[in-house]
This record gives structure tokens, sequence and C-alpha cells, in this order.
């Protein structure tokens, strides 16, 4: 177990909200990172726009912040140019589920190991308390004032659906819970979705903390995660949400199936490349 | 009786149609290597419809007993593979045309047709030789006859084409190969239509490769091992060469569900040290414009094939156009470094995209190469490339404790590592940034930034590629061209044989080179030739140095110019 001061910044603004679910998010982050001796400089965490964006400038580790609901493909091109280092891609709803939700589709088919951990507090919080794909019908916010009409985005079903090869759904007000999901995504491999759960204090005030403290529970032991359709009946559960792994399955990693790797897994930076050998193809290919 | 070249020509323009989903691509590929082998230069380009059956496609196939690298109007032999050959290819038909067809198969289309008609059963002919598929290899053998070409060739073509299927397949179409190669004998001997130029021995030695292939090769040969793309005619090309091709060359490849996706891959892949290249045309650089802005302010080097077509929005998918460059040179927002080639022959699309990404690793910024649908698709001889030589530039340090991604520099260039590489944390960030790439909105911040970004443009002017000028140094008359038109007004202007009229061709297009403006002041007359509406060239032209071309020789309704083209539009200025 590494010292959590380990990933903390020398000068940190953090931009979130006193009470903020974002904050044990990270705090589970460091702690899942720490737990399995992984320094700072051993892991990469790629993200978009939004607040839980944010993350990756408020703790330590190599950070790639890009262009809001691209993450995922940031980190995928990275995992697939370095399939050796430990890949997040961290977002909220809004991200992941509404700009990135094609990238959140075919990821989920690629297959590539990456975890990625979505803040799911199902209201815009960066512009101000807007609808996002997984707010409820008939919440009320400044762009929906008559109430949301669109059905919300179920990413559980729709990751299983897809054979997300890992799918998890975590509530930040338990940390080491949480902790422990992120812990078996990263130590899955392949592609690992958690939702989390987590309040928006500022608004948000029908999913508060509370109100996901009363809609949830955990799998009880006996549950099977491999049993894709027992999956797909709890990720359909309309009054209260189950929390851990609620789907598993085994595929292949897709950057490992990459003409670069195979047995040897370098990144790609690490290679020679050798214009001789392309002229040599070119005299034997076009003469 | 006909016998080609005609007068004081030097090459025989042939021109194959027929609807798509006939083979007229293979045909294509075969007369090509035909050509080739019987020691000819060639040069062919096709024109196709967006469609994957039906419809009529052609292609143009061009032998030289010298080099020849440009699109004519004029056609010396049309062989038609089915009826109902478009406008385009009627007009250009003249009296000294000889169709090469099957008059039964073609019916009393071609008549009233000028030129004349030289009937070959092909129908009857493929029905012996086992279907109507031989059609278009007969057509083919007919053409190797005619021109002597070695059998070998053909052989060796069908079974690189078919041999993973069954050698009875590659001996069935020889076998109809023959038979055409039988007819064509019979008509040169014969004497009812006869090639007479003279094989140039250096031919051999030579290769044949597309605008696709010089791109690709290009790229590999500066180290790209990373691609990814969505498929967008023309630019698709590259993306199959770089899947074909891709454990020859260690290339980690994805066709991506949209160019939103390609573009944020290849920056996740260049964070982590990779040379990437992403490929698309001008609609997949409208999606890609965040993704490329994004590559100007996290200073992520990528390298961007723009293969033009005509626009906007889906415009004409399948044709071509000079009509991209302000979206290569201004695609993307705010205020960032870049540079823009376009090449204008084979052997400069290798080179200068093997320069791509040399620049893009040192400036960390993103390159184009801007080529356009009749680049792509144009094939001719060339010199093997001597790329074994060219220095594959690497710009990556090893990050130190304190490293800091976003380091103040003098020339603007921080020392860029890459995760993993050193025990340095390194961070990008799309937003502004301090040195370690956080963010702090802070406007002295903003401006030593963004300066440090913008002072990467004085490194990048410092090494253009200089344009070429062909023809006198001492010229008065100027012809200016950028891109894929090079031979075609330089062979025009040869045929003009204009006096004091030089031809001045960019191949990189921004930053311009210094060298532009001393050759256009040096000009009393100047005129442009671009294929789009508004001179994009001459509008760039006049922003960064004043410089004002008013004669322009523009085409826009979506093939290249030919080289009768250009030549009327020239002697409508300068004559």
């Amino acid at each position: 177990m590494r010292d959590l001061k380990e990933y903390e910044l020398d000068v940190v603004d953090v931009a979130w909200c006193p009470g903020c679910g974002d904050f044990q998010i990270m705090e589970a982050l460091k702690k899942a990172l720490a737990e399995q001796d992984l320094k700072p400089s051993d892991v990469l965490l790629a993200s978009g726009i939004g607040q839980a964006a944010k993350l990756p400038h408020f703790m330590k580790a190599h950070f790639f912040n890009g262009l809001h609901g691209r993450s995922i493909s940031n980190a995928t091109g990275f995992r697939m140019a370095n399939p050796t280092m430990p890949v997040l891609a961290i977002g909220g709803d809004g991200d992941m589920y509404g700009e990135g939700g094609n990238h959140f589709l075919h990821t989920i088919r690629r297959n590539p190991n990456i975890t990625n951990l979505v803040h799911n507090n199902m209201v815009y919080g960066l512009t101000k308390g807007q609808a996002s794909p997984t707010s409820p019908l008939g919440f009320q916010t400044p762009t929906t004032p008559e109430g949301v009409v669109n059905a919300p985005v179920n990413p559980i079903a729709l990751a299983v659906s897809l054979g997300a090869s890992f799918v998890a759904r975590a509530f930040s007000g338990d940390v080491e819970q949480t902790k422990e999901t992120i812990k078996a995504a990263m130590q899955h491999e392949g592609y690992a979705l958690v939702d989390i759960f987590q309040p928006c204090v500022s608004f948000n005030k029908v999913n508060t903390f509370k109100w996901f403290k009363d809609h949830t529970y955990y799998l009880e032991e006996s549950y099977d995660p491999w049993d894709r359709t027992a999956a797909l009946e709890k990720a359909f559960e309309q009054e209260r949400f189950a929390l851990g792994i609620l789907y598993r399955c085994e595929r292949p990693v897709f950057e490992y199936q990459l003409a670069p790797y195979g047995e040897r897994r370098e990144a790609l930076y690490k290679g020679r490349p050798d214009p001789g050998k392309v002229q040599r193809f070119i005299e034997e290919t076009y003469v | 009786m006909a016998r080609f070249p005609v007068g004081e020509r030097r090459d025989i323009s042939i021109v194959l149609c027929g609807a798509a989903g006939q083979g007229v691509q293979t045909v294509e590929q075969l007369l090509v290597k035909l050509v080739k082998g019987a020691g000819y230069h060639v040069f062919a380009n096709r024109e196709y419809m967006s469609r994957v059956r039906g419809g009529n496609n052609s292609t143009e196939i061009r032998v030289s007993s010298q080099p020849v690298r440009a699109l004519v109007d004029r056609i010396d032999v049309l062989i038609p593979m089915s009826g109902g050959i478009r406008d385009n290819i009627r007009a250009r038909l003249d009296d000294e045309t000889v169709i090469v067809g099957d008059r039964e198969a073609l019916g009393e289309e071609f008549a009233e047709l000028p030129g004349t008609f030289l009937h070959i059963p092909l129908a009857s002919l493929a029905r012996e030789a086992g279907g109507r598929v031989f059609a278009n290899v007969i057509a083919a053998g007919v053409m190797a006859g005619l021109f002597e070409a070695p059998e070998e060739i053909m052989e060796r073509y069908f079974r690189k084409r078919f041999g993973h299927k069954s050698r009875e397949t590659v001996d069935r179409n020889m076998q109809a190969a023959r038979m055409g190669i039988e007819r064509g004998k019979e008509l040169a001997s014969e004497g009812t239509l006869a090639f007479a130029l003279q094989p140039d021995p250096s031919v051999e030695e030579r290769v044949v490769f597309d605008g696709a292939h010089a791109v690709s090769l290009g790229a590999v040969s500066g180290g790209c091992d990373f691609c990814c793309g969505y498929p967008m005619s023309p630019a698709t090309g590259v993306l199959t060469f770089m899947a074909q091709n891709a454990h020859t060359f260690g290339v980690a490849m994805e066709q991506v569900e949209d160019e939103i996706a390609a573009i944020n891959m290849a920056l996740g892949a260049s964070f982590a040290g990779a040379r990437p290249v992403v490929t698309t045309s001008g609609g997949g650089v409208s999606l890609m414009c965040e993704g490329i802005s994004l590559s100007g302010v996290a200073e992520l080097p990528v390298v961007v094939h723009l293969a033009q077509r005509p626009g906007p929005a889906t415009g004409m998918a399948t044709r071509t156009e000079q009509g991209d460059l302000e979206l290569a040179v201004y695609g993307g927002h705010g205020e960032f470094p870049r540079l823009v080639y376009a090449p204008g022959s084979l052997e400069e699309a290798v080179r200068l995209t093997h320069r791509a990404l040399n620049m893009a690793d040192r400036y960390q910024t993103p390159v184009f190469v801007l080529t356009d649908q009749y680049f792509i698709n144009s094939y001719y001889d060339l010199d093997v490339p001597e790329c074994g030589s060219w220095e594959v530039e690497r710009h990556i340090v090893e990050a130190g404790p304190s490293y800091r991604r976003y380091e103040m520099a003098e020339d603007g260039v921080s020392p860029r590592s890459v995760p993993g590489y050193g025990e340095g944390i390194v961070g990008v960030d799309s937003h502004e940034h301090d040195e370690e790439g956080h963010v702090w909105e802070d406007f002295e911040l903003r401006t030593r930034m963004n300066a440090k970004r913008l002072k990467k443009m004085e490194g990048i002017r410092s090494e253009t590629v200089p344009p070429t000028l062909v023809g006198p140094k001492d010229y008065t008359r100027l012809v200016l061209c950028w891109g894929s038109t090079l031979h075609i007004v330089e062979e025009a202007l040869r045929q003009l044989q204009l006096p004091d009229t030089a031809l001045l061709h960019l191949s990189q297009v921004y930053p311009l080179p210094a060298e532009t403006e001393g050759y256009l002041q040096q000009a009393e007359h100047v005129v442009a030739v671009e294929g789009n509406a508004t001179g994009q060239l001459c509008n760039l032209l006049r922003q960064e140095t004043g410089f004002l071309v008013e004669d322009r020789v523009l085409t826009w309704k979506g093939l290249q110019f030919s080289v009768e083209e250009v030549q009327a539009g020239l002697r409508e200025h300068l004559a």
C-alpha cells in the first residue's frame, strides 16, 4: 500500500462544490491505485470535459485532459500505442453517454483494456444544471422546464447488451466499496465500465445522497456476474438499483491483437523505424 | 487500318469504359503492368461514379516511349466494355479514334460516333473461354498482343490475384487472356491496328504505383506506426494499404466508428509516442476540426492526409477538386501552428509524407498532406524512391523527476516526453494550461503559452519546401499551380511553347515558402491554374504576401484539368 500523499499535487485549486460526490470518487481512486502499488507515473488518467473530467487536474498521475466526450477514444489510441500502461477514462454521464455516446458503443465492441469511470449524477454540473442523458423522466431543469420527456440512457443495460466484458455500478457515498469496484475493474483485462452514482449537491435536488442511499442495494454473494440474462434483469430494475459487478465475460483484448504486438508487448515509441525495409518492399512489390 | 501514335505525338491514349462491376479496374491494373512490362512508360487515371454496380466508369491509360504523367482529353483507342457510354467520353472522340469492341454486344450506339469501329467478338470469345466474366481479360489480352507484352506478366498478375483461390482459376484466366493476345497479334500483323513506339530499357527498373500507395509508402518510411480512419472516398486507399501491410510495417491500425474517433485515437496514440496518420477527405476533416485544434493546443504531433473531393458537404463523392486548401489552412478553432503539403508528383508524395511525420514530431503540431481523387487514383512509372537513406527523426526525451510538458523554450518547442519514458509526469490538456499542463485561468499564462505555441511558426517557416520552377529562369511570364496539377500544367506549357514563360509549382502551400514572393515579383504577368472555383491559392497569396494574381484558369466540374483544357485556358491569357 502506497501513501495516498504520493497522488497529491503541490498546488491545486479543486473546483468542485463542497459535498460533491466527486471528492469521494477521487479518494476511492487514489486508494485503489495505492493498494495496487501503482505510482503516479505508472498510470494514465484520460478525461474529457465536465466536472468529473477535471479529476486529473486535482491529483497526480499522467493525464490527457482532452475534448468533450472523446476521452475513451484518446484512451483507446493510447492503449493501441502503449499496451502496457494502465489507463482510466474518467468523465461524467453527459461526457460519456451524451457527447461520447457513439464512442461508448464502439469502445465496448472493441474491448480495449481501459477502465471507464463514469460519475453519474444525472445532471449537467459544469454548465449549471441542464438535463443529462441519464436524467429521470419528468426531471425539471432550465432547458427542460416541463420536465424531461426523453427516456434516460440505461448504461448498464446498454453495456451488458453490447457484451461489455466488465460492467459494474458503485455509489460514491461508499468509498470503500467504490475503491474495491475500481480495483476489480482495473484488474479486469478488457473494457471495464464502472458507473458511479454521485450526488450533485448544486443542481440535482432529486437524486440526492439520501435518494441514492434509499434506492440502491448491494448484489447478494450468490449473484453470478457471468450470467448475462441475470445481468440484464438486474439492469432493468427500476425501484432500487443494484451495486457491484453486474456482468463480466471473457473477450480478447483489442490492442493485444494489433499487428505490432503478439508475444512482445512494448510501447510503440520504443520501436525503431526502418525506411530501408520500405525501400525493399517497394522494389519487391511494384517493379 | 490505324497506326498509333499519330503525327508528332509520342504517346497513345487508351480509354477503357464499362459498367461498375465489369472489371474496368482489373483491366486497368493489368494493362498498366503489361505496358510497363513491354518496356513503355505508362500513366493511368480512372474516373468513376459513386455506385457499386452499373453506371459507367472509365480509365485512361497513356502509353509512351517517354515518361508521361498527365491526363489528356484525346482518345486514340476506346475500348467500351458495355453500351451507354457517357457524354464526357463521347465528346472526346474524333475521327482518328479507333473504337475496339463487340458490335453485337454494343448494338448500334457507336454507328453514328466519329472514329473507326473495330469489331472483336468479345462476347462470343468470352463464352468460349467459360463465361461473360472473361470479356475484360480478353480485352486486356488484345492490348497485350498489340504491345507484344510478355505473357508471363499476365500470368504473374493472375497468380497473385487468384492464386489463393485455385490453380484452375489462374489457368482459365490465362486461357482467356491468350485468346485476346492471339487476336491482338493478328490485328497488328494485318496492320489493322498497330502501335509503333520505341521501348525504353530503363522502364524495367522502374516501379509503378498510385497516389494512395505513394502517400502510404511515405508514411511508413516516415515511421508511421499508427493509422486509423473511417472509409471515405478518395482517402480509403491509404487506410486499405495500412490494413493490408500492418504486419509488414508494424502498424497499429483500426477502422473506427467516425472521423471524430479517428483523430482522437490518433492523438491518444501520439501522446503515447506513436507516429500517427489519419486519412480522410474534406467531410472527414470537417468532423476532425475540433481534434485538429486539440492537436494544436495540446502540442501533439499528427499527420492528416486530406484527399480532396468536391464539396460542400457530400459534394461528388468519387470526383476530384482542389477545394479544401482553405479547410487545411484554417480548419480548427483558435490560433495554432500547422503545415500543409500538397505534393505534385508521386515522388513528392512519398517524400513529403515522410517529411510530414518528421515535421509533426519536431514541431508537435498537425501537418496536412493535401491530395485529391485525381492524384490518389493516378499511377505512373517512376524510379524507386531512395527512402532507405531518409532519416526518421525522433524528438522524444526522457522525463526527469521535475519534467514539465510545456516548459518554456526559446523556439517554442518544449521537450516532449511520453508517459512511461522516465519517472516524470506527462500531462496534456485541451484547455489553456500551465507548464505542467494544468488548467489555470490566468491571462498572463494564456498570453505566454499562446505566444510559445505560435513561436513555432518561425521554425516552421525557416524550413519550408521551396517551390519548383520549370522552364526558363529569366522568365517574364509565370504560370502558378499547386498540388496535383503539376504535370498537367507542365505538359500543357511544353506543348504551347510560349516564350519567356515558366511554371512555378507549390508543394508546400502553408506556410508559403519565402521564395514564392520573389518568383512572383520577377514576372510581369502571372496566371494561376487551380482546380477550384474561387482561386484559393491566389487568395492565400494575396493575404500572405499582398500579391494579387488576377488571371486564373479554374475548374470545378468534378474532374481534374486535362492537358488540353489547361492549354486552352492559358492560351486565353498568354498567347
